[in-house]
């Protein structure tokens, strides 16, 4: 891997292209997310997307500059508050029937705010989901970070 | 509707395991009591769910073939009552072993995620909802097994995780198949479908690709090759759950769901449950009787006793599904009971080998009778509780005139018995071993899970008393003699 003297993470080029592009791909993801009752994606598929900006940068600029944007306990918080929004949501469906009903008013058909519950759903998956994947991919360094020094 | 309680069996543990490992970053007794009220809250709704009559729940208000419909009949109810009792017991068990592991409230997330998914399997009413509960359970089970991070920990859940994924995969493509020919998943309308349709090639391919799935959970005889790494190498308490509930709310329930319930009980199929479950009882037994590890030689005899229970369904009866049941119930009792003595063994002794232990009835009294009351139960000494379900199950071989595998049974269980008698006399009888002189008893959350477990075992048969029996057996026998409900009689419970 070439090495940017003195400074971490990858080549000029490759922090450039990232700068420019690790916010149009954090954007595209919440996109996907807002828009997952309308149209293909939704929770799972924007988290990912959103987790992948953030490897993106921890590929490009190195540890430390990601973790100053989002430490790693938030990441593994953030996991679990995912987890539990989502099962709150769907207590909340005993409201309105059972486990699961749609509570809130279903809104006008294709209109961004519509659906009820199920965009609030899907931003709790993405939020699960987006941190569970960094999360995944955080662990994963730290044991091959491990290995190197063990050697 | 009176099923609105049912889903907060899967909900409540779910949410539990994430609040656990949020808690944990607060302080760790935060985490344990939240787990243990959270598994004492789970058992809470199973005895609910026992005395109440049977409901349906349909999820997100759908109506049943298109949405998930949890249903909670007489077997469901029996295997929650099962599942939670002993996670119960072992969680609190466990506040006391697992202070020799680092990372408490991972043990706690990963066991709550384990229990969620069994919950999951036992009430759902759809075939590919039970197939993401099962891998919820099973992919925490696989965390469990290599809780200890050594090299036979993680050797043994490497194996234990490719073996499973297997036996998902091949459930996976069975429950595709079954899809494909009648194109619903709900179990009850797949039943009613396949009576419409009839038998075709597909779907003697599914029914053949789902019995080896659900047969590799269960650990039966020829896919039982995971099951003596994995259940020894993980930490007592899960061992526990694994022997005493993972493999019947994974294996053996789905089994019986499969067989009874869905495919509905051809002769065939029947006389397929015996020759498995005979096999499954003998090869088990013997392979038990020449170990020394014991929790190795514990995990073959799971593995002989669910025999058993496969025995008993194939005998197709009222009376052996009766016995097939019994034995689960006292199963999941006695072998968590003594997979939780021998972990109490190695806390005390530092050791597994039954060569290098002896004399220790005088130094921990407790263990020393806990572990006779569960090994007299699970080799079917009488007034013990696996004595009551052999019993039923010899006299339903005999009751249909199947002399051999009435024998058989006897037969294997005399093994048992030796094999036994081997852990008793090695364990607890004798001189006492080389530098166990300052051996003490385990601490009392560990004695009390054991000593409850114990007086299980002991007052067992009581729950033939007939009383008992129509309140949390009966129910679930009827349920699978019954065969085959349509869906409409399944969304009327």
């Amino acid at each position: 891997m070439a090495r940017n003297d003195g400074e971490a993470g990858m080549t000029l080029v490759v922090k450039t292209v990232t700068r420019l592009t690790v916010g149009l791909i954090f954007l595209y993801g919440i996109y996907i997310v807002l828009n997952g009752h309308l149209s293909p994606g939704g929770g799972f598929a924007g988290g990912v997307i959103i987790a992948l900006s953030f490897i993106n940068l921890f590929l490009a600029f190195g540890a430390k500059k990601t973790f100053e944007i989002i430490r790693k306990d938030a990441v593994t918080a953030l996991e679990s508050v995912g987890a539990v929004l989502f099962l709150g949501i769907a207590l909340l469906g005993f409201i309105d029937g059972g486990f699961f009903s749609n509570f809130l008013p279903q809104g006008e058909l294709f209109s961004l705010v519509s659906g009820g519950a199920i965009p609030l759903s899907n931003i709790a998956i993405c939020i699960k989901v987006g941190a569970g994947i960094f999360g995944m991919f955080l662990a994963l360094v730290a044991f091959r970070g491990s290995e190197r020094e063990g050697k | 509707m009176a099923g609105e309680y049912i889903p907060l069996l899967v909900a409540v543990p779910l949410a539990g395991a994430f609040f656990c490992a949020l808690a944990a970053r607060k302080s760790g007794v935060l985490a344990d009591t939240i787990g243990t009220l959270i598994v004492a809250l789970v058992l809470a709704l199973s005895i609910y769910a026992v005395v109440s009559p049977p409901s349906t729940h349909a999820v997100g208000g759908w109506p049943a073939p298109l949405g998930i419909l949890l249903v909670m009949d007489g077997l469901a109810s029996l295997m929650l009552l099962v599942v939670s009792l002993v996670a119960f017991l072992v969680m609190i068990y466990s506040l006391s072993y697992m202070n020799a592991y680092s990372g408490r409230w991972q043990f706690h997330t990963l066991f709550l995620l384990m229990l969620a998914g069994m919950n999951g399997v036992v009430i759902t009413g759809d075939l590919f909802n039970l197939f993401v509960f099962l891998e919820v359970a099973s992919l925490a089970s696989y965390a469990l097994v290599a809780f200890g991070t050594g090299k036979h920990e993680l050797e043994a859940a490497f194996k234990y995780a490719v073996m499973g994924s297997l036996g998902s995969l091949l459930l996976l493509l069975g429950i595709a198949f079954l899809y494909g020919y009648t194109g619903t998943l709900n179990m009850a309308h797949m039943a009613e479908r396949l009576g419409e349709l009839g038998v075709a090639p597909i779907t003697v391919a599914a029914l053949v690709l789902l019995l080896s799935g659900f047969a590799l959970k269960a650990a039966i005889v020829p896919f039982h090759s995971w099951l003596p790494d994995a259940h020894p190498s993980a930490p007592a308490p899960i061992s526990a759950m694994l022997s005493g509930v993972l493999i019947k709310s994974l294996g053996v329930y789905t089994i019986a769901r499969l067989v009874f319930n869905v495919y509905g009980a051809s002769p065939d199929l029947l006389n397929l449950l015996l020759v498995l479950g005979a096999v499954s009882m003998g090869i088990g037994v013997i392979l038990a009787l020449r170990q020394w590890d014991m929790k190795r030689l514990l995990a073959y005899h799971s593995v002989s006793q669910v025999g058993y229970m496969i025995l008993g369904f194939g005998l197709g009866s009222p009376l052996g599904i009766l016995g097939g049941l019994f034995h689960l119930f006292n199963h999941s009792i006695f072998k968590s009971l003594l997979f939780l003595n021998s972990g109490a063994l190695e806390q005390a002794t530092g050791t597994r080998n039954l060569k290098e232990m002896g004399g220790l009835s005088g130094r921990m009294p407790t263990t020393s009778w806990t572990t006779l009351s569960a090994s007299m139960s699970i080799s079917g000494v009488p007034p013990f509780s696996g004595f009551w379900s052999k019993l039923i199950i010899v006299m339903a071989c005999v009751e249909q005139g199947r002399w051999f595998y009435g024998a058989w049974a006897i037969l294997v269980s005399v093994l048992t018995l030796a094999s036994f008698l081997k852990v008793t006399k090695f364990a607890f009888l004798g001189k006492l071993g080389k530098g166990f002189e300052n051996v003490r008893e385990v601490p009392w959350p560990m004695r009390f899970g054991m000593v409850v477990l114990a007086l299980l075992c002991i007052v067992g048969g009581l729950m033939l008393v007939p009383e008992v029996k129509e309140m949390v057996l009966t129910p679930a026998v009827r349920v699978l003699d019954h065969g085959i409900l349509t869906l409409g009689e399944v969304v009327r419970l």
